[in-house]
């Protein structure tokens, strides 16, 4: 049997009549990057805090790195990085990586040198002995990046490690995120943004009402169905027609046509169809599926409300 | 230790935000205006000057007299900086979020309780023992006079002050920041009221008004301590003419029970925060 990074068997959580997670199962591999989706009030926030050991689970069970939550010698290999990445800000960012360090247990000359590393890493060096009060909503998402990774974590939790930052600050998650797989580690990301799970993760699990209502690898999304946008001039009724032995969902729109294609290898024989057919091709643009349009498939255009 | 390192950060909270400065520089300004009024009172009111043993008991019974009143003070501001600082510590965190990347850290909860409870007493401790000095220093450099055994009654008082703190931070593990600061001066109030009532009572001989003062001591044992720690401070002879004084007349003194009785309810306070806090969801 393999040993899961986390897993949850029917975790519920209720505050009052109200039942904020109605029944999480899941299971992550160890070095596994894994996002968890679902939309606003479906209990995303509340499943992390129950893992992390913030909010008491109202029934069920849980396991990260094999322990049961709440294992003291698990947390020291665990990092987190909370939501809202409200910190003690009259700390300087180098005190705050003491303090986190010194509570992970670190010893004082690893704690230096590690901390110096990831103030490197996140681009704050020259601001290490600033107060975080003096921050901006950026700079302490990346501190609080560099907080969580202090104990070289084997399961990191990311609760919207991006929502502060700029495009190079998000372009700097991904690689630490990317880092961080090349270590071994396993990565939990909770994101809205779909676009940076579909770059990041390999598996997504999407919860609705407290439930995973599916979890997709994403390689497989990636190496299904593609949708193709075609730019081109002088089209005939049966230039479009004639699409549709490559694909499906053929719609034509002025001089733009869509399709959904299972193969990438009919791009180059739709583009001869095309000319054969005298059409004036300007573009033919390929883009997988996207998680935004999985997203509503799955959960629906209601938000899950 | 996470138990210091999170005292230490406690510390360094009032130092950084500027709490530590504004509770020295009022002290210090508190002390300034006892030393002055101090001076004005025993230079320019007719004290007797002679060396017969009659002027030299009232000098001392004024001095004494002086000093608890000074002390009363002390004790107050004492009191309110032990409410004040640990009112916010814990709803304030939890309401923040800052909380949340200490708890998930390999700390346990009670570890962060103790942590900061440690680290209240040894500020409390410094500001108390700045400002008792601070009075006990102003009289003996005036006027030579030392009242007896400063280090019981202000030994006392520091436990009144950690009784409030404790009830405090075990009120702000449950509670928000304003409905703990409302409680904890609610109860003090009881205390000071029941103080004055047990007082009348014990004067005019009314048993119900006593037990009303005892019972009130019970549930807040500030006043009760304070009478007390003024009592450790009075000169025996006062002592001996059944007045020892203070602003608040000691006319009926509280037993040592009452400071054994403090320090369990300090512990029992305690042990609320901590499994109030380690229950709750954060």
């Amino acid at each position: 049997m393999t040993a899961f990074a986390l897993e949850t068997r029917d975790l519920r959580k209720e505050f009052g009549d109200n039942v904020a997670v109605r029944s999480l199962s899941l299971q992550v591999q160890p070095g596994e990057v894994f996002g968890f989706l679902g939309p606003n009030g479906a209990g995303k926030t509340t499943s992390i805090k129950m893992l992390l050991g913030l909010v008491a689970p109202t029934s069920g069970t849980a396991t990260l790195l094999g322990a049961p939550l709440g294992d003291r010698a698990a947390r020291a290999k665990i990092g987190f990085l909370p939501e809202h990445f409200r910190f003690h800000d009259w700390l300087t960012a180098r005190e705050f990586l003491t303090l986190h360090g010194q509570l992970y247990g670190l010893p004082s000359a690893r704690l230096r040198e590690r901390a110096a590393e990831l103030l490197e890493l996140v681009g704050l060096t020259p601001f290490q002995h600033k107060q975080l009060r003096t921050f901006s909503k950026g700079m302490l998402q990346r501190v609080g990046l560099a907080q969580a990774l202090l104990n070289d974590p084997q399961l990191v939790f990311l609760d919207e490690p991006t929502s502060g930052l700029d495009p190079v600050g998000r372009r700097l998650v991904r690689d630490i995120i990317r880092d961080l797989r090349d270590l071994g580690a396993t990565v939990f990301l909770n994101s809205h943004l779909l676009s940076e799970i579909e770059i990041t993760c390999d598996r997504v699990a999407f919860i609705k009402h407290g439930e995973v209502i599916r979890v997709t690898d994403l390689k497989t999304i990636v190496d299904g169905e593609t949708s193709v946008t075609i730019r081109a001039g002088g089209l005939t009724p049966e230039a479009v027609a004639g699409l549709s032995q490559w694909g499906r969902d053929v719609r034509a729109d002025g001089d733009h046509i869509t399709l959904t294609v299972t193969d990438d290898s009919a791009l180059p024989a739709i583009t001869r169809h095309l000319v054969a057919h005298n059409a004036e091709v300007y573009a033919l643009t390929p883009q997988r599926l996207s998680l935004e349009e999985l997203f509503i498939q799955i959960v629906g255009t209601d938000g899950g409300l | 230790m996470p138990i210091f390192i999170i005292s230490r950060l406690t510390f360094l909270e009032a130092v950084r935000r500027k709490i530590a400065l504004a509770a020295f520089l009022l002290g210090v300004a508190f002390l300034i205006l006892y030393g002055v009024g101090f001076y004005l009172i025993t230079r320019e009111t007719g004290l007797p000057t002679g060396s017969e043993t009659t002027a030299q008991l009232v000098r001392s019974q004024i001095f004494n007299f002086l000093t608890n009143a000074g002390m009363y003070a002390v004790n107050f501001l004492t009191l309110a900086m032990g409410a004040l600082v640990s009112a916010d510590t814990l709803a304030g965190e939890i309401g923040s979020g800052t909380i949340q990347a200490l708890v998930t850290k390999p700390v346990r909860r009670a570890e962060i309780v103790l942590g900061k409870w440690l680290g209240f007493a040894g500020l409390l401790a410094l500001y108390l023992l700045l400002m008792a000095g601070g009075v006990l220093a102003i009289v003996y450099v005036q006027v030579g006079y030392r009242v007896p055994n400063p280090v019981g009654g202000i030994g006392i008082i520091y436990l009144e002050s950690l009784l409030i703190m404790t009830m405090s931070l075990a009120c702000s593990s449950t509670f928000s920041t304003l409905a703990t600061g409302g409680t904890i001066f609610g109860l003090y109030g009881v205390a000071f009221i029941g103080g004055w009532v047990e007082q009348i009572g014990t004067l005019l001989r009314n048993q119900t008004a006593i037990n009303i003062g005892i019972v009130s001591s019970l549930i807040m044992p500030s006043e009760a301590l304070f009478r007390r720690a003024a009592f450790e401070m009075t000169s025996a002879t006062a002592r001996a003419l059944g007045m020892s004084f203070g602003p608040s007349f000691v006319i009926s003194v509280p037993s040592g029970a009452m400071v054994v009785y403090a320090a369990l309810y300090l512990i029992a306070a305690l042990a609320v925060a901590i499994r109030q806090f380690s229950g709750r969801d954060l």
